[in-house]
Parts: structure tokens; C-alpha cells; sequence
């Protein structure tokens, strides 16, 4: 890798990696923006759904599971005001009022019994032999004895079996006497424990104490932790006494805990859920929306560097593009000025070989004189003089072939009638070709369309292909035809054809090379086809060679009638230097 | 007599020697001007006698081409040589567009240049011979 490249790589590269950063910048800022909002706002609204949901779901549980207190309350409550104490106190009657309320509400109520105020079990009647069983010591005696009615936690009791019960206590001669019912504690679970929600949602119910008073399947709840000590810090307490709450538990795992109070605040049915089953859905769309992002994304970084790509290709290119042409007005520049130079040293020794070769030829003319017809040396002195004369006219070749080389005033464009130039220039070399014992045979076109061009340089160009084909002839004669045509009205057709002996097939390539000729030292410059190719060009025409050896040489030029305008003078010049 | 009168004009001063000195031997009768102004100025002093003027084109003040307006403004049956050191042919088509005879390119050789003079002052010798006979006729037309 050259400096250059170095270079080059040194000033694209940057300007690459800021078209890709900007890319990138302008296209993922908004998108980030909205997509962010969107998101997040989503994300607002469904976790307010969530929680309305939640919570709706255990402020309809909490109603049913009220009632379902409340309704076992009552039907205690209704069983002592229908009945005396001395009816309930036998445990026959009893029996068959547990068998009316199972019959009534199924397997709800699992036992029934009559307690006295010493805590002595009158009557009894269910599956267990609890008759006579001294309830002094149980914890829920004291209580039931100070209200009308109570509903106690879960317990083990006598029984050695988690269950609750209901009582309702009543006075009989100012002896206070409670009914106590038992509730199934698998019934009441049943209520609970079928509030199932998604994967990890269940419901659960715990007293003030934090003690579960339903199963939990072997689901972790909170465990040592009253529900006040839960929603101390609850950020909401909606009209229902409803309660919620987001904690972590000890995996580490967000946890949704929906309360409601039930049985007067000393239960609270709590509905947990794991955070992120709750918000499944919304995580789903979060995860949808972060792959179309990052698809998005990729997508984006691929179009910034293909874009990025080809923009540097392209602006490469044109920086070449514009680095070639300038090096091209650079050698233009060079030219002209070698041009001038060779016009001005051309015009200056044209001149003085003049000068020379006339006088010369006056020494020619004085050795005619009789006084030097005798002398030894006038052979000598002829054939020197000769040779004078003959470099002298070598020198004014090349002085006229540097200054037409370097000539460039007249390239005025102006409406130029071929066949008129062809008859003038025909004309011009007719003393040649007659010399030469060349015929020039012209077959014009009439009413051939005139062009836009310059007159002289078109002259320059005729004559040079009528001299070259005279050349070509060489003394030995022959025909040389000019011929115009035209194959359609946006251009015109001519060629100059001569039956000479033709140029060979590997020098046919190299003719509009400059300095390129096949004559003899001092006889052409090799300027003369290679200008034409470049006044040619210039016109926006073109002009080919075909020549077979031993049956002639053509030369054809297709010129457009409208020229198009050379840009700048400098330009046009410059090309005719080049075919 | 001389074969011809002739008038050379360059600004190259040791040219104009050489070539007058080379006509003078072949018989012509050669006058000399450096540039067009004195080219006017000989014509005028000798105009009748000239014949044929050979003109340099490149010249420094009036050149070739407006000196050549000029003679033949003036002295229209006046033949005049174009010499160029002007390889291209469009100043002496110029040359030749605003009436003269031929064109020659320096340096030239001189059996060329004595048969373009040759053959101009016998054009001029011809066309005043033919003035002379419509002069003539004129006369002869209006006797008769």
C-alpha cells in the first residue's frame, strides 16, 4: 500500500464511521423514545390491570367467603333461638339437627355440641366421642363466652384435626351457655384453595397471628409474617379494605400479595401471585417488542454500513474521478505552454533559415557568373550549396509543422459547408498532385448539410489526409477520391480514398499516434493524422483508417452537424494533442 | 527591359537583401519596402511601373493582409504574392479571398517564386491590355 492509499484510507475512514454513527444515531433515537414509552406505559396500564383484577377476584372472594361465615354464624344463631337450652342439651335432639343441616348444606358442619359456662360439653352429637368434654382450657372458650356470637381460628383442639367452629351463646336463668358447631375444615379449604390463578396464583387466608387457616397445597407463603406487618407499607388501600403489595420473598423472586379483611380484621384472605406470571402477557409483548427492536436495530446497523459503503464507493469514485481531471488540466497546461513555446522558437528560427537559404541560393546564382565557371571547386561548391538549401527547407518543415502543431487562434466554430472546403483545399493541392501525377477525383454530395465547426481546422484536417494520400502515391500516380455523403440529417460523411500501396495491418494501429510516421527522417513529423484525429474528436466526430496493402488506404470522418461547444479553450486545445 | 517590376515587402531586412539581390540577377526590376506603410509610400512614388508585389503576411504594425486591402483599394490591377512563414494555409486563403494572386511559403524556392511572378505580371500585362481594348471600343463605338 502506497502513502496515498494510507492517505486516503486516513480521511475515509472517519468520514465513514460518521456516516454510519449518524445513521445509526438519528434512526434509533426515536425509536428508542417510542419505543420506550410505548412500553413503558403499557407496562403502567397492565400492572394497574393486573392489580384491579387481583383485586376484584378476592374483594368477590372475600364477599363469598364472608358469607360463608356469616351463614354458618346465622344457622348456629338460628339453631339456639328456635331451640331451648334443655332441647339442645340432649344430645339425640342434637343429632338430628346436624343431620337437618348436613342434609341442608352438605358436609359444612361436621359436629355439633352444647358447652356450659364451667366448660363442661352437655350434648354432643358428630363422629367423635366428645360427649362430657371440658372445653375450660381451649382458647377459643373464653371468647365465645364474652359475645353473642364467634367464629374461632383454626385449630387442632381434642381432636387432633385442623378445624374451626362457629358458636352462639344464649342465657338460661342468667347462666350464659353457648352451641358450637364445627366447621369442616376440608368444606371450608375447598372455598379457598379453588381460587387458582395462572401458574402460581392461589389464595390462602391467615389470622392476625400470620397462622394459616387454609392449606396451601405446599406452596411457600409468608410465613412468620402477620398480614399487618405485610401491608403496613401498602401503597394503596382501596375503598373495600383492599389491600396490595409487591414484595420480594427470600428467592429473590417478585411476589404480588392482594389482601382482604375478613371476620371483622382478624382474618385476611391474601391472593399471592409471582410478578412475573402476573404480568405474563405483558412480558411476552416486552420480549416481542425487544426482538423487533433488535431485529430493527441489526437492520439498522446493516443499512448504515452498506449505505455508509457505498456512499464512500461512490464518493471515492468521484474524487478519483476529479483527481484524473485535474491531472489532465494539469498535463493540458503543459502542453499549451509546450505548444507555445514551440510556436514561438518555430516563428523565430523560420526567419533567419530564410535568410539562409536565399542566401545561399544567391551564391548559387553568382557561381553562374562566368568568373567561376573554370574554378575546380564549383562542383564542390554546387553540391554544398545544394545541401544548404535542401537542410534549410528540412528546418522550415519542421518550423511549419511545430507552428500548425502549436496553433490553436482559429478554432472559431462557424456553419462550414464541406464540399466548399473540399473544392477550395482540392483546389489548393492541385499544383501538387498534378506534380505528383495524382488525379483528385471529388464526388460531392449536393445539398449537403452545412456544420458547426471551425473552418480551419476542418481545412487543416482535409489537408492533411490529401497530402498524406498524395504522399502515398508517391510519383508513381494514381487516383485520389474525395467523396461526401450523408446517412442521416444529424451528421456528414466524407472520405478521402487513395489506391496507393496501402498501409500494413501492424502499422494500421499506430497511425494517430504523434510522432508516429513510416517517412523517411526529415520528411514527416508524424503530427499531421494525429492532429486530425484531435480536431476529429474534438468536434464530437470520429474518423477511421481501413487499408488493404496493394489496393489503397481510406480514410472516413463522421462529423455530427451540431458540434457540441468545447467547454473551455484550454480544453479543446489540449485534446487535439492526444487521439 | 525588364522581365517584370516588382516590390517586395518584409520586415526582415537581410531577406529583403537577399531575395532583391537573387530577382536583380534574374533580370527583375526590384524595388524594396520594410513594411506596408513604406510598401504604400514606393507605390505611390512609382506606381504606375509596378507590377507585381510580393508581401510578407506576418509583419509587425499594418501586416500582410491589411497592407494587401490597401494596394488593391488603391491599385486594383496591381498582382500580389502572399509569402507566409505561416504554416497554415488559412491567412493566405484570407490572403487570396481579398485578391491576391498566389501565396508562397517562406523560405521558397526560387524557380517557384520567379514563375508565380512571372505568370502575375503577364495576368496584370493581359488585364491592362484588355482595359486598353474596352478603352478602345469605347472610342471606336462612340465615332462609329
Amino acid at each position: 500500500m502506497n502513502p496515498k492509499d494510507i492517505a486516503r484510507k486516513a480521511y475515509y475512514h472517519p468520514l465513514r464511521r460518521n456516516i454510519i454513527l449518524i445513521i445509526i444515531f438519528v434512526s434509533f433515537i426515536p425509536l428508542i423514545v417510542v419505543s420506550s414509552g410505548i412500553l413503558f406505559q403499557m407496562h403502567t396500564i397492565y400492572q394497574e390491570k393486573v392489580r384491579m383484577h387481583l383485586e376484584t377476584l378476592v374483594k368477590k372472594h372475600k364477599q363469598n367467603i364472608d358469607h360463608f361465615l356469616v351463614e354458618r354464624q346465622n344457622n348456629i344463631a338460628f339453631l339456639v333461638d328456635e331451640y331451648t337450652y334443655d332441647h339442645l342439651s340432649k344430645s339425640e335432639n342434637l343429632a338430628a339437627l346436624l343431620h337437618k343441616l348436613q342434609g341442608t348444606y352438605g358436609r359444612v358442619f361436621s359436629d355439633i355440641g352444647v358447652v356450659r359456662a364451667d366448660g363442661e360439653q352437655v350434648s354432643y352429637a358428630g363422629p367423635y366421642l366428645l360427649e362430657s368434654a371440658q372445653y375450660n382450657d381451649a382458647e377459643w372458650f373464653q371468647a365465645a363466652f364474652q359475645a353473642d356470637t364467634y367464629t374461632s381460628d383454626v385449630f387442632l383442639g381434642l381432636r387432633g384435626f385442623p378445624h374451626f367452629i362457629v358458636t352462639a351463646r344464649r342465657f338460661e336463668n342468667g347462666q350464659p351457655w353457648i352451641l358450637r358447631a364445627t366447621v369442616d375444615f376440608l368444606a371450608f379449604n375447598d372455598v379457598v384453595e379453588n381460587i387458582q390463578l395462572g401458574q402460581t396464583g392461589f389464595a390462602y387466608i391467615i389470622n392476625q397471628t400470620g397462622a394459616l387457616q387454609t392449606r396451601t397445597a405446599g406452596r411457600p407463603v409468608l410465613e412468620g409474617r402477620t398480614y399487618q406487618e405485610l401491608f403496613r407499607e401498602s401503597d394503596r388501600l382501596s375503598e373495600e379494605d383492599i389491600l396490595s403489595v409487591i414484595r420480594q420473598d427470600s428467592s429473590g423472586s417478585e411476589l404480588i400479595y392482594v389482601a382482604g379483611m375478613l371476620k371483622d380484621n382478624h382474618w385476611a384472605l391474601i391472593l399471592q401471585q409471582d410478578k412475573r406470571d402476573a404480568y405474563q402477557d405483558l412480558n411476552r409483548t416486552r420480549n416481542i417488542a425487544i426482538l423487533v427492536f433488535g431485529l430493527g436495530g441489526i437492520a439498522i446497523i446493516t443499512m448504515a454500513l452498506v449505505l455508509s459503503r457505498g456512499m464512500i464507493t461512490r464518493i471515492a469514485s468521484a474524487d478519483q474521478e476529479k483527481e484524473i481531471m485535474s491531472q489532465q488540466i494539469i498535463e493540458s497546461g503543459h502542453l499549451a505552454s509546450l505548444g507555445e513555446l514551440a510556436a514561438g522558437i518555430a516563428h523565430e528560427i523560420n526567419n533567419p533559415v530564410a535568410i539562409m537559404v536565399e542566401e545561399a541560393g544567391w551564391i548559387e546564382d553568382l557561381l553562374e557568373d562566368e568568373a567561376f565557371r573554370e574554378s575546380e571547386s564549383l562542383e564542390e561548391f554546387k553540391r554544398a550549396l545544394a545541401q544548404i538549401r535542401k537542410q534549410g527547407i528540412r528546418a522550415r518543415d519542421i518550423t511549419h509543422k511545430l507552428l500548425s502543431f502549436a496553433r490553436r487562434s482559429d478554432s472559431r466554430v462557424d456553419q462550414v459547408d464541406v464540399n466548399d472546403l473540399i473544392k477550395e483545399v482540392v483546389s489548393l493541392s492541385a499544383q501538387q498532385a498534378k506534380y505528383n501525377n495524382v488525379e483528385i477525383d471529388t464526388r460531392l454530395l449536393e445539398r449537403l448539410s452545412a456544420i458547426r465547426a471551425s473552418q480551419t481546422e476542418l481545412q487543416q484536417v482535409l489537408f492533411n489526409l490529401i497530402n498524406n494520400a498524395i504522399d502515398a502515391l508517391d510519383k508513381q500516380g494514381g487516383t485520389i477520391e474525395v467523396k461526401t455523403w450523408q446517412s442521416s440529417h444529424s451528421e456528414v460523411r466524407f472520405h478521402v480514398r487513395d489506391d496507393g500501396p496501402g498501409i500494413p495491418e501492424a502499422n494500421l494501429h499506430r497511425i494517430f499516434e504523434p510522432f508516429y510516421t513510416t517517412k523517411p527522417v526529415g520528411k514527416g513529423t508524424g503530427l499531421g493524422l494525429s492532429i486530425c484525429y484531435g480536431i476529429i474528436n474534438k468536434m464530437g466526430g470520429d474518423i477511421v483508417v481501413s487499408s488493404k496493402v496493394g489496393e489503397g488506404t481510406c480514410f472516413e470522418v463522421r462529423l455530427p452537424v451540431n458540434a457540441p461547444e468545447p467547454s473551455n479553450e484550454n480544453a479543446a486545445a489540449d485534446k487535439s494533442y492526444k487521439p | 527591359m525588364t522581365i517584370a517590376k516588382l516590390l517586395l515587402v518584409d520586415d526582415e531586412t537581410a531577406f529583403l537583401d537577399a531575395m532583391a539581390r537573387r530577382l536583380k540577377k534574374r533580370d527583375f526590376d526590384v524595388f524594396t519596402a520594410p513594411s506596408g506603410m513604406d510598401a504604400l509610400d514606393v507605390l505611390s512614388q512609382n506606381g504606375e511601373k509596378i507590377e507585381v508585389v510580393i508581401l510578407d503576411v506576418k509583419m509587425p504594425g499594418m501586416d500582410g493582409i491589411e497592407t494587401l486591402a490597401e494596394i488593391k483599394r488603391k491599385y486594383p490591377l496591381i498582382e500580389v504574392v502572399m509569402l507566409t512563414g505561416h504554416a497554415t494555409v488559412s491567412s493566405a486563403i484570407d490572403g487570396m479571398k481579398q485578391g491576391a494572386f498566389d501565396y508562397l511559403m517562406k523560405p521558397c524556392d526560387m524557380a517557384v517564386l520567379v514563375e508565380k511572378v512571372n505568370t502575375a505580371a503577364s495576368k496584370k500585362r493581359q488585364q491592362e491590355e484588355k482595359i486598353i481594348e474596352a478603352r478602345m471600343k469605347a472610342i471606336t463605338t462612340r465615332r462609329a
